[in-house]
């Protein structure tokens, strides 16, 4: 550790003003303060500080999206090979899932802080650590197909249109993860939605292969399946071969989906570690599946579609519902930020879930555009807690 | 006496060094430094120079803008410098003590018979004044307005903070004249918050006052939060606050008719060897009481006041006038590999992603002075609301604040806050965003702009 930082203090005039390398200042201490938690003392006021700070708390969300990723790898493998018919072996499943997910990893990091360092160099600033988490929640809500330069630009709009031009982390109005889904989705429909995006067919780098798709092979969704479905009557949903789906399944998560929304047991794991750290509100959390439970309940009673019938723990457990409730709508910088805010912020988020799932004839799916929508609403439901307040003091005064 | 009010939101920081309740010797200082910059809100007009003879009590400057406040000399001896900074701004009035402590004369009175404006002139022209603070704004209390009510913190649950019942035994008799003078200054009640917990005879024995029992961790001894518990500040009202020794400084002053700054202050914190209380009076040179007394094995940090709020002087420093509190902490200048991920069990964290909060709430730590991470904008919610038991929506506050919307301030309550009541919620901030300094500009901002 001595020889690394004397290296660092060594190097480090070359980045400063008027060195060599002044123009990679910000990658330099970026990588510095990664390495070395900086000796910046107090000045003034407070003294001695808690020891949180933002890299702990992003790198703590960081961790709790990892039972996430590393099934949805898995489940990238699995469906492949349950399609392609071949062999199922758990040391080529996981090739496969790898060989997938980990370019979209790679793309959304090096595309979304390589604008990060950059706005750094040029606004004098420090890195902020924002990324860290949404690069991870990006490749998480894309298909298993969504094409790589897809996914740059994608990441390249959400980091500049939804961060930075608002000021860069702690100032975005939208979830920046979300944003680079919305973009994909009404940019590029087809890569995004429909049968065949969600389970890969073709080989990666030689891993996996088409020889052989079977025949019956659909790769709808199950909310898919559901929203096509004629009749009023819940259709049975079935996986890609044609094997019927049952609730346990969908808790489980070996089922067609965005890479990391179908384990909903690697989404409890990181919801634990998110509430017991304290870094996701329980408040947004617990209040945006009571608002979907409520509404899909309510739905049950009118009762005249499919979907509409579809029993309300389904509806939780299917597609991204908890994945936005977990790692999505608990975001502290884009939801409610009063107490009493949060239980609305998150109740009206689970609600509109549902009447997007359900009134929506092309779209089987609501949790994105619910958050962006109630991200939007945020402000405006903080203002009605803050002028309570501000009411209550004036009140005061009257008495 | 009203029942005990019961504060949930807080935070204890418990800190290594803390005094067991012992005086510890030392020579007593030479050295005096009376810095206009610990009167908030006056504008010093300096009526002393180099080499002039002073006696305790003797003007060194009044107030520009209400020149019967006087400040005076805390000792008798000679003026060894004005120092000025920039814009002849009076940096401090060093004074060399003669080591006899000599008194300008002051009549021993009965503040009980004497007249409302009577001891409003005697307060004002015999350098008492200043210690009476005013809110809204924290400043030292306007003498042409008349205060709602006078609070009184009987207690003082800051880290390592000393403990008053201790430091103010056997001074019934004084403390009861100073209330008694105080009571002339208001229309309204005395009232003095004390902790259910601790005995506070002198307290309860006094007479003319209103005991408000409250129960609850830092920051219920702040006499902002007991103001808001007891009755808040309305926009409009002014209260004063008063600190307890300060009361007593007053009470001697008039008993024994002559001038007597001195008080009880601790010296503690986790580099100090014999953490103690020491007898001696503001402006006081620390050195005395620190030197020897200390281990240098890292560079130190000296604080006039407590961790959370106090202010930075040096080793051979002085203590300001408000503070009973010298802490001595070690510096955090080093940097730390990998720190954010690493488990820190010798650091202290309220966050749960540290283990500080499974190791039971009597563990002290020795926290170093280093942020322990970088500034950023507001990510997390909630953390200031924890440690900040006021209706008061602190997060919004400050954020009125930085966008310099007065009409914000006002009605989320700028008026019952001081910067000191903001200190926990700076300590617990993931963005380490420097509320008390915040807060203080925007008090500064706001008066300037109505006045």
């Amino acid at each position: 550790m001595k020889a690394l930082r004397n290296f660092l203090d060594k190097v480090k005039p070359s980045f400063e003003e008027g060195g060599k390398l002044a123009m990679f200042r910000s990658v330099f201490e970026g990588f510095e303060s990664f390495l070395f938690v900086p000796d910046t003392t107090a000045k003034r006021g407070a003294h001695i500080h808690d020891c949180i700070d933002s890299k702990r708390v992003m790198s703590m969300v960081v961790i709790a999206l990892m039972p996430a990723l590393l099934f949805g790898i898995y489940n990238v493998g699995y469906q492949h090979f349950l399609v392609t018919g071949q062999e199922m072996e758990f040391g080529s499943i996981v090739a496969y899932g790898l060989a997938c997910v980990l370019p979209k990893i790679v793309v959304s990091y090096v595309v979304g802080l390589g604008i990060e360092f950059i706005v750094a160099q040029w606004k004098k600033e420090e890195i902020q650590e924002g990324f860290l988490v949404s690069g991870l929640l990006i490749p998480l809500i894309v298909p298993a197909n969504c094409p790589l330069w897809m996914l740059a630009v994608a990441t390249a709009f959400a980091v500049i249109f939804a961060k930075e031009v608002f000021g860069g982390t702690g100032m975005n109005i939208f979830n920046v993860a979300l944003i680079t889904r919305a973009f994909l989705f009404f940019a590029y429909p087809t890569a995004m939605s429909g049968e065949s995006v969600w389970i890969g067919t073709e080989g990666i780098f030689g891993i996996g292969g088409a020889s052989n798709v079977i025949d019956s092979f659909t790769g709808a969704t199950p909310l898919g399946q559901v929203g096509v479905a004629q009749g009023v009557v819940t259709p049975i949903i079935t996986n890609a071969v044609g094997a019927e789906i049952s609730t346990m399944d969908m808790f489980i998560g070996l089922i067609p989906g965005s890479i990391g929304e179908t384990s909903k047991i690697a989404i409890l794991i990181g919801a634990v570690i998110l509430l017991f750290t304290g870094i996701a509100s329980w408040k947004t959390m617990i209040s945006v599946f009571v608002g979907g439970a409520l509404t899909a309940l309510l739905f049950n009673q009118i009762g005249t579609t499919p979907i509409m019938n579809l029993p309300w723990y389904d509806h939780i457990l299917l597609g991204g519902f908890s994945f936005g409730a977990v790692f999505m709508a608990t975001d502290p910088v884009t939801s409610a930020r009063t107490e009493c805010g949060k239980y609305v912020f998150g109740f009206l988020i689970g609600m509109f879930a549902i009447i997007i799932r359900v009134l929506n004839p092309g779209y089987p799916e609501g949790m994105m555009l619910s958050i962006l929508l109630m991200n939007l609403f945020a402000p405006l439901i903080d203002h009605f807690f803050v002028q309570a307040n501000i009411n209550r003091r004036l009140k005061r005064v009257k008495k | 006496m009203a029942e005990v009010i019961r504060i949930k939101r807080g935070l204890d920081i418990k800190l290594k060094g803390k005094s067991e309740e012992v005086f510890g010797k030392s020579e007593p200082a030479t050295l005096f430094s009376v810095r206009p910059d610990d009167f908030q809100g006056i504008k010093p007009k300096v009526i002393v120079k180099d080499g002039d003879a002073v006696k305790a009590g003797s003007v060194l400057f009044y107030d520009k803008a209400n020149p019967e406040m006087k400040f005076v000399s805390p000792v008798s001896g000679t003026i060894l410098a004005v120092n000025r900074g920039d814009k002849r701004k009076v940096l401090d009035i060093r004074i060399q003590s003669d080591g006899k402590f000599e008194s300008e004369s002051f009549q021993k009175v009965n503040p009980s018979s004497m007249t409302s404006e009577k001891v409003k002139e005697l307060l004002l022209s015999s350098g008492f004044w200043p210690f009476i603070k005013q809110r809204p704004y924290d400043i030292v209390a306007n003498p042409n307005e008349k205060p709602k009510a006078i609070f009184i913190s009987g207690f003082d649950t800051a880290p390592l903070a000393p403990d008053y019942d201790f430091v103010i035994q056997g001074k019934k008799e004084e403390f009861q004249l100073g209330v008694d003078a105080l009571a002339k200054l208001t229309n309204g009640k005395i009232h003095i918050g004390v902790n259910v917990e601790s005995a506070s005879k002198i307290y309860k024995s006094l007479t003319g006052v209103e005991i408000h029992e409250f129960d609850g961790p830092h920051p219920t001894g702040n006499v902002g939060v007991q103001i808001h518990h007891i009755d808040p500040i309305n926009k409009g009202e002014s209260v004063w606050t008063i600190n307890p020794q300060d009361v007593v400084t007053i009470g001697t002053a008039m008993k024994k008719g002559s001038y007597d700054f001195s008080k009880v202050i601790v010296l503690d914190g986790s580099s100090v060897k014999h953490p103690a209380y020491y007898r001696t009076v503001y402006g006081a040179q620390i050195s005395n009481i620190v030197k020897g007394n200390v281990v240098e094995t890292t560079p130190l940090r000296y604080i006039s006041g407590n961790p959370l709020s106090g202010r930075h002087i040096s080793a051979d420093g002085f203590l300001g006038a408000y503070d009973t509190q010298i802490c001595v902490i070690p510096e955090g200048n080093t940097s730390e590999f990998l720190g954010w991920i690493m488990p820190r069990f010798k650091k202290f964290s309220v966050n749960h992603t540290y283990f500080s909060w499974l190791m039971g709430s009597n563990k002290e730590y020795a926290l170093d002075t280093n942020l322990n991470g970088g500034e950023r904008a507001f990510i997390m919610s909630n953390e200031y609301h924890k440690v900040f038991p006021m209706d008061i929506l602190p997060e919004f506050l400050i954020k009125a604040i930085l966008a310099k919307d007065i009409d914000k301030m006002e009605q989320l309550g700028i008026y019952e806050v001081a910067p000191e009541d903001f200190a926990l919620c700076e300590f617990v901030c993931t963005s380490k965003i420097e509320t008390q300094r915040i807060v203080r500009e925007g008090l500064d901002y706001i008066r300037k702009e109505l006045a």
